[in-house]
């Protein structure tokens, strides 16, 4: 890897935890990013909201459940992870269902300003 | 300006593995550099070389074979994504004891790590698929 300055990169996870394998394939990017020494956020936006609640029983389907997997982030140092406030709501999904505490809850307008701030977005 | 491409979609099944291709020939027409299109998710199925797309139909293995030989491009593939799927090359074939491989040649199997770079190194990462 090349002596460059870090860059803030984004990784947006759109999509429900089951059924494509874009949940876990986004989650697994941002883990072996986190090698790199780069300036990394996670957002969970639309039906990757549904990535966070708690007590996810996806042993009957032979995955591994985002429950368990998503609260290795903080290990990794992933410590700006967002949500977006309208997606939840349109979900009736609340904070209390969340699998991570430490989530910053953001709306559309905070969304608009963080994108902006990125050097790259990656969106699955 | 410096690009990358990050492909997600398999060739023949949607339109964004054709996008991605005809997004790099429009880069390098308009004088940028191509550093690195990095294939994760079914978009490893690119890099096959048994792929057999009937005479008249867009040979995309072959196409971006050419495109890299001719500007020096890097063609990675996501291995834990390749392996899955049953593409492999030469030496992941002998250490999974499999009977065969079939990376074609020009990609190149590597880990994450690469779309990282691409990002960290390029000014613009562009998606397709997904």
């Amino acid at each position: 890897m090349n002596q460059t300055p870090s860059k803030k990169i984004l990784f947006i996870s759109r999509h429900a935890p089951y059924g494509t394998s874009l949940a876990k394939d986004a989650l697994d990017a941002v883990l072996s990013s986190s090698a790199y020494d780069q300036q990394l956020s996670l957002l969970f936006m639309d039906d990757g909201v549904f990535q966070l609640l708690k007590n996810q029983a996806s042993g009957e389907i032979a995955h591994k459940s985002f429950s368990s997997l998503l609260p290795v982030l903080p290990l990794y140092e992933i410590n700006s992870i967002y949500v977006h406030y309208e997606s939840l709501k349109k979900r009736q999904i609340t904070i209390n269902e969340l699998v991570l505490d430490s989530v910053q809850i953001i709306d559309s307008s905070a969304i608009c300003s963080l994108l902006a701030q990125q050097d790259q977005l990656l969106s699955f | 300006m410096i690009f990358s491409l990050a492909i997600y979609a398999a060739p023949y099944t949607s339109q964004a593995s054709d996008s991605a291709y005809r997004f790099a020939l429009a880069l390098l027409e308009n004088g940028h550099t191509l550093y690195r299109v990095f294939f994760y998710q079914d978009g490893v199925h690119t890099a096959s070389s048994l792929n057999t797309p009937p005479q008249d139909e867009i040979h995309f293995t072959h196409n971006w074979q050419a495109l890299a030989q001719q500007h020096n491009i890097d063609l990675i593939v996501c291995i834990a994504a390749a392996l899955k799927r049953g593409l492999l090359n030469k030496q992941e074939a002998s250490r999974y004891d499999k009977p065969a491989f079939n990376l074609a040649e020009g990609f190149e199997i590597s880990g994450l790590g690469q779309l990282v770079d691409a990002a960290v190194i390029s000014d613009r990462l562009i998606t397709f698929g997904g």
